[in-house]
């Protein structure tokens, strides 16, 4: 089977007019068979005035081909943010469970489980095989023997990350608020200033996180073109590349190539590189490291020992 | 679901912790084995099953309960001593076991169905849709509530779910939603979902620069202290960094949770169980704020509020907050 390249939920809060040109020009132009839409780090953004309207979005991606699976929050604190859940299981696409709220509310019917739902090994796969889960994305940190080792039992789709800024934690409290002296509940949607985030340093003056709203990522993007032969060879047939501020249709089109044999590594590297304006890469969790580490130009691609 | 006496349930991460705990007036306590099966796999702590069974004897000789925490997220390909830290709870005798992973909770109500099961803080349940797919699930009997809750949010909770909540009163607070955080893996490859450790001392170098103390973690430099000013530990989520050329406490302050105050309010919220948390804490220290808060809840069951600035002293970076049981936190 071709492996296949999806692409996760936009994590930045990108209002409507930035949601419709960036998804329009993913319809176009990205090689990627599937494309998440929702809002998964904070239902206020919903209510926004910039809120994007997904169902237009969504109808754009499926005529030109690609299947569109809804996404739901990764922290879910109530009656706000299960109305959503509930909203999006009331429609026919494939709803993506990212809080064991959800996976509730949506069991006994087939769905796709998140990255935000911890799914470390083999029981925890098989529970949520049973009770209708279709697909899985896994979550960051897992090196690729854990992968492997869930891949040697999966009776469902295993998707695993392998571009972008890497989801590393979610609080009920916004930083992006705290940051400005503002609260969560007066947040004034400064999030939607920044369409990465803000950068966080050490002391030191070395970039490690980046903070959207409730959420905290790597500084780093991840970049697993180096494991795609050995995910592969261990089953894992489906990637996903997190929608960042750059050209995703030339990121996912790198991915694409290499993955049919028409892009060397190196060279999808270096493209890659030019891509995100020169952001080092990581790829530590693959290799049971550091999860800011980069160690593929180490290895050549294969797993550390 | 609401309840009788609150319980004072105290964390024990040795053996001479546990009896400290009994003897200062814990209804429970609860501890680990000494692995990777839960979170606070901290070098030199937890029990052997002989050290357990001792444990069980002698709380149970005095009318106290053990809970076994095995609440970290097995790992892929080697579920052997997760299973086996659970076979042996049961075993032994323990009073309930405190789970977080979804396959390991199917593998206890399959196995050890009559084994009491909570679900931990791990689990990061903050809401009834959640609390009640693990009860049907797995017949959770009890729940402890994640750090991220207002004592209305707990009240609102606690007239939906049939189960019992158990929150923490006091102790080291996440900051970030438990069980969704790789921050530690990220600069150390060690986190508390794989081995059940958060910020690991073995990365933790102290190193002196021109009259500052850096902390550092991992090799990047969390924290920096005056002369004058008390060290703390590098927690990775409470140290300073800097964002738009400020430098702060960019997540949280370094502080404690002390929710003293609250627990009347707790109380009336319906809450079961109220946990300390510290299981890396020595004997002294566990003596102390067990005691103190054998006396708050005493009071608080006579309809009297408590003080709470006593513990202040011994709490993290020596201040206390009442952290997200106060609305503004978020």
């Amino acid at each position: 089977m071709r492996a296949k390249l999806s692409l996760g939920p936009a994590l930045f809060n990108w209002g409507a007019a930035y949601i419709r040109d960036f998804y329009f020009r993913i319809a176009e132009e990205a090689p990627v068979d599937t494309v998440y839409l929702g809002e998964v780090v904070c239902v206020k953004r919903l209510a926004s005035p910039q809120s994007p309207d997904l169902e237009v979005v969504a109808q754009r991606l499926e005529a030109a081909g690609k299947e569109v699976i809804l996404s739901t929050p990764a922290l879910v604190m109530g009656e706000p943010e299960l109305e959503v859940v509930r909203e999006a299981a009331a429609g026919a696409r494939l709803v993506e469970a990212n809080d064991v709220s959800c996976v509730g509310l949506l069991a006994g019917r087939p769905h796709a489980i998140g990255p935000f739902v911890n799914v470390y090994n083999e029981g925890t796969l098989a529970f949520l095989t049973g009770l209708g889960a279709v697909r899985v994305a896994l979550p960051a940190e897992l090196s690729a023997a854990a992968l492997a080792a869930l891949a040697r039992t999966a009776e469902v789709e295993l998707e695993v990350q392998v571009f972008g800024r890497l989801p590393l934690a979610v609080s009920s409290r916004c930083f992006h608020a705290r940051a400005r002296g503002l609260r969560k509940d007066n947040c004034r949607f400064v999030c939607a200033e920044d369409a990465e985030g803000f950068v966080v340093e050490s002391l030191d003056g070395e970039s490690l996180f980046v903070v959207n709203g409730t959420q905290t990522l790597s500084y780093t993007f991840a970049n697993l073109l180096g494991g795609l032969t050995s995910l592969q060879a261990s089953g894992i047939k489906r990637f996903r590349l997190w929608p960042h501020a750059v050209d995703m249709a030339a990121v996912v089109t790198v991915f694409r190539e290499v993955l049919d044999g028409r892009l060397e590594e190196g060279a999808g590297v270096a493209r890659l590189r030019e891509l995100v304006g020169g952001v080092p890469f990581a790829d530590g969790f693959f290799h049971g490291k550091e999860g800011r580490r980069f160690l593929a130009c180490d290895t050549g691609g294969r797993p550390a020992p | 679901m609401n309840a009788g006496r609150l319980e004072l349930v105290c964390p024990a991460g040795t053996p001479a912790a546990s009896r400290a705990a009994i003897d200062a007036g814990a209804d429970a306590i609860y501890l680990g084995f000494r692995d990777a099966t839960n979170a606070r796999n901290f070098p030199g702590l937890n029990f052997s099953r002989a050290e357990l069974a001792d444990a069980l004897s002698y709380a149970h000789a005095r009318g106290r309960k053990v809970y076994v925490a095995v609440n970290t997220f097995p790992r892929a390909g080697e579920p052997g001593p997760w299973h086996r830290a659970v076979d042996d709870a049961a075993a032994l005798g323990a009073d309930a076991v405190i789970l977080a992973d979804l396959g390991l909770l199917d593998y206890t109500a399959r196995h050890h169905p009559k084994l009491r099961r909570h679900l931990s803080v791990q689990a990061s349940a903050s809401n009834a849709e959640s609390i009640l797919f693990y009860y049907r699930a797995f017949a959770i009997k009890r729940v402890i509530l994640p750090r991220v809750l207002t004592v209305a949010d707990i009240a609102a909770l606690n007239r939906q779910i049939p189960v019992e909540t158990e929150v923490f009163v006091f102790g080291g607070m996440c900051t970030m939603a438990e069980g969704r955080c790789v921050l530690s893996s990220y600069l150390t490859g060690r986190s508390p979902n794989k081995d059940g450790i958060c910020s690991p001392p073995e990365f933790v170098r102290y190193v002196e620069e021109g009259g500052r103390l850096a902390a550092r973690l991992g090799g990047v430099t969390i924290d920096e202290f005056g002369r004058d000013e008390a060290a703390g530990y590098p927690t990775l989520c409470k140290g300073r960094f800097v964002a738009g050329g400020r430098a702060g406490y960019l997540f949280e302050e370094p502080v404690s949770l002390n929710a003293t105050s609250l627990l009347p309010d707790l109380k009336a919220a319906g809450v079961r169980a109220l946990k300390i948390e510290g299981r890396q804490r020595g004997r002294a220290y566990v003596r102390e704020v067990v005691a103190a808060f054998r006396r708050a809840v005493d009071a608080c069951e006579g309809a009297r509020r408590a003080q709470a600035k006593r513990l202040d002293p011994v709490a993290e970076g020596q201040r206390g907050t009442r952290g997200a049981y106060r609305k503004g936190w978020r």
